[in-house]
């Protein structure tokens, strides 16, 4: 037997499979999620045959904003639950672990490996992967060029909590001239006090884990990093954590 | 459903913008409900009130008046219904507890107010709803802020009579509120043309009180290992009993147990062994709001005690019955409903926390959800020391916040899914 985490998110959807003994990631795979969660969850279904292992020798668990349309799962996690398990397999069980997702953020409190608290923002985009998404597509920049010239900006402060509002603030900012560098370090620092204030909600550990889609973006985990006054470590398997953590639930 | 159109019509209802909800409500009531396995058969009567919600009871109020009676309709648990029920009015709960009413209120309010208060405004200035037709006086009360303000609005409509309810519970405000109640009291005799007299508020504390023994009861029943009744029948027996005949309810709910007494004696339960036991604490759930019951039994939990106006708070205390004078059931009046009711519009308000701890153990929670209708400002505030405190206590909770909407169902799934994953593990 081996397990397979399937992890269909709002922007991303991942896939996992890990051997018999769950310590080992036989094969990674991610993809984007598309509008129809259906379709893309079928096409990870045929990934995962393709690995070379027949259907009665795959225990598949389905997690994420899209695991309702993964139909061929034995069984369902929500992402809290398997974000916590494979930030615990990643990064060891006492942690905070701190996902941005792609519509919404979540800070999950580990003990011992076991999730003891959780908090997710509310019904707001500020402080997600989308507030980015939609900054760095208003400056007319992929997100690898967007956090490129955010390190070498000098963050202007973008007041608005509201996705829609800051946008326009934005455009308000570069018809001023202010500098694209300038504009997109402010959006990284306002996603990172949001989703720091969220941490803050709850008691952390002191020690973060990030998850999630932006686990490679070096200059938001250093910027989280020094606004919470701890290191955040992450790996590029952070953005399969969920899907890591719902195989080691199978 | 009978044909009530008449009756509505003759009330000055919209009667087609009403018959959309009529057309609703079966639908929702039969997923929620209906849908659920080994319900107990003394739910019969309950399902029939509520099939029948706006004709069966609104036509019993319509008799009352046409003999000359008058009803009183409430938004608040602080007020006494043993008052107008003593001067020999039918009180009524108004309360309002779907998003079908909303849009109306927000006519009137700033979207950014609670839901209930969009609601009740609502339901009367769109004419959709026949309590609020027949109601004679509305009673508000200087609670929260929203509710305050939003009286001022609905008085320019309905016939409202406001009481003036203290914000901490000094012995002076205590005396304030008797003061209040002795206010009320006149008030409703002025509407009803009779006299209070001490035989007659004394049975109408009896009266009350004997619904909440039924009701105390029938809570009793979740405190059991083998639970025989879902958290969502309970709440809405609750629900109901904010508008049914008191006496009728007391006894159809004594009815009720007598079979769950049985159950209990085989130890049947509705929930599969090892179920989650959840606590529910914060601003109240009106009918047909059964939203978050609805969410937690379908994902596998079971809601086991409502610390909520519409719950616990209800029908947990009784009145002292001892009293001889007016005055001095006024006095135990006073007692009950501003001792016994800890409710965030009061400061400080460390009862309620208290009564969430000892409510989690007595009904044996695995965890708490503190639920926070969108936009009430003081539970939200309130929910700093419900979480800090059952944290200390080493009470899982999870903090909610919501409206009459369905639009957040998907992520309160999640929330709450999570969080009975996280018991569970
Ligand atoms: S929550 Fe407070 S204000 Fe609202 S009904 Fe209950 S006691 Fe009254
Ligand atoms: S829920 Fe809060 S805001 Fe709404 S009426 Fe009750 S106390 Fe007021």
């Amino acid at each position: 037997m081996v397990y397979a985490g399937i992890d269909i998110g709002s922007t991303a959807a991942k896939g996992v499979l890990l051997n018999e003994a769950k310590t080992e990631i036989l094969a990674r795979k991610l993809m984007p999620s598309g509008w129809n969660s259906r379709q893309t969850a079928e096409e990870l279904h045929t990934w995962l045959l393709s690995l070379g292992h027949s259907r009665e020798d795959l225990r598949i668990i389905a997690t994420g904003y899209g695991r309702v349309s993964v139909p061929y799962a034995d069984k369902t996690l929500t992402e809290i639950t398997c974000h916590g398990k494979g930030a615990a397999f990643l990064g060891g069980g006492d942690l905070t672990v701190i996902d941005i997702g792609g519509q919404d953020t979540k800070v999950i409190v580990l003990t011992g490996g076991r999730v003891t608290d959780f908090v997710m923002n509310d019904k707001c985009s500020a402080g997600t992967g989308k507030f980015l998404e939609v900054m760095a597509n208003r400056m007319g920049l992929g997100l690898d060029e967007f956090f490129a010239m955010a390190e070498t900006g000098r963050e202007v402060k973008i007041s608005s909590m509201c996705t829609v509002f800051a946008e326009s603030e934005i455009v308000s900012l570069m018809g001023l001239g202010t500098p694209r560098e300038d504009i997109a370090c402010g959006a990284v620092g306002s996603v990172v006090s949001k989703v720091s204030a969220l941490v803050n909600r709850k008691s952390p550990s002191g020690k973060y884990y990030l998850t999630g889609g932006f686990c490679e973006a070096g200059f938001l985990v250093r910027k989280l990093g020094e606004v919470l006054g701890a290191e955040v470590i992450t790996s590029p398997d952070g953005r399969f954590a969920g899907a890591i953590g719902a195989a080691l639930l199978g | 459903m009978a044909d009530y159109h008449e009756m509505w019509q003759s009330l000055g209802m919209d009667v087609k913008t009403h018959d959309l909800l009529c057309e609703a409500l079966p639908g929702a009531f039969g997923d929620v409900y209906l849908s659920q396995d080994n319900r107990p058969e003394g739910m019969d009567y309950f399902n029939m009130v509520v099939a029948e919600i706006h004709g069966l009871r609104p036509a019993e109020l319509v008799e009352h008046k046409k003999k000359g009676g008058k009803v009183v309709g409430t938004f608040c648990i602080h007020v006494p219904d043993e008052i107008p029920i003593s001067a020999g009015a039918i009180a009524t709960g108004l309360c309002s507890g779907s998003q079908f009413w909303v849009p109306g209120g927000e006519k009137k309010l700033p979207a950014a107010t609670c839901p209930l208060i969009k609601a009740s405004l609502g339901a009367r200035f769109d004419r959709t709803c026949p309590f609020f037709r027949l109601a004679d006086m509305f009673v508000g009360e200087t609670t929260c802020d929203g509710k305050k303000k939003a009286w001022e609005i609905l008085a320019e409509d309905a016939p409202m009579y406001i009481m003036d309810i203290p914000q901490m519970k000094r012995p002076k405000d205590y005396k304030h509120w008797e003061e209040e109640i002795h206010g009320y009291l006149k008030k409703c005799e002025e509407l009803t043309g009779n006299r209070v007299t001490p035989a007659n508020l004394r049975s109408a504390i009896i009266l009350l009180n004997n619904k909440r023994k039924a009701l105390q009861r029938l809570a009793s029943f979740r405190k059991l290992d083998d639970i025989p009744i879902s958290g969502k029948d309970v709440l809405l027996i609750t629900q109901i009993a904010f508008y049914d005949d008191p006496a009728r309810i007391t006894s159809q709910i004594h009815k009720l147990c007598d079979e769950l007494d049985t159950r209990a004696k085989n130890h049947v339960s509705v929930f599969p062994k090892g179920t989650k036991r959840i606590l529910l604490t914060g601003t109240p759930l009106s009918i047909p709001n059964w939203k978050l019951h609805h969410i937690i039994e379908t994902l596998g939990g079971a809601v086991v005690c409502e610390e909520m106006c519409t719950g616990i708070r209800y029908y947990e205390k009784c009145v002292d019955e001892s009293g001889g004078t007016i005055d001095e059931m006024i006095t135990n009046l006073t007692e009950r409903y501003m001792g016994a009711i800890h409710c965030a519009c009061f400061t400080p308000n460390r009862e309620r926390i208290d009564d969430i701890k000892r409510l989690a153990e007595e009904y044996h929670a695995d965890g708490v959800i503190d639920v926070n209708l969108k936009f009430c400002g003081i539970y939200d505030i309130e929910g700093h020391f419900v979480e800090r405190e059952l944290n200390a206590a080493g009470i899982p909770v999870l903090g909610i916040e919501t409206d009459y909407t369905d639009q957040d169902a998907e992520q309160l799934k999640t929330r709450i899914g999570a969080f009975l994953e996280m018991l569970g593990n």
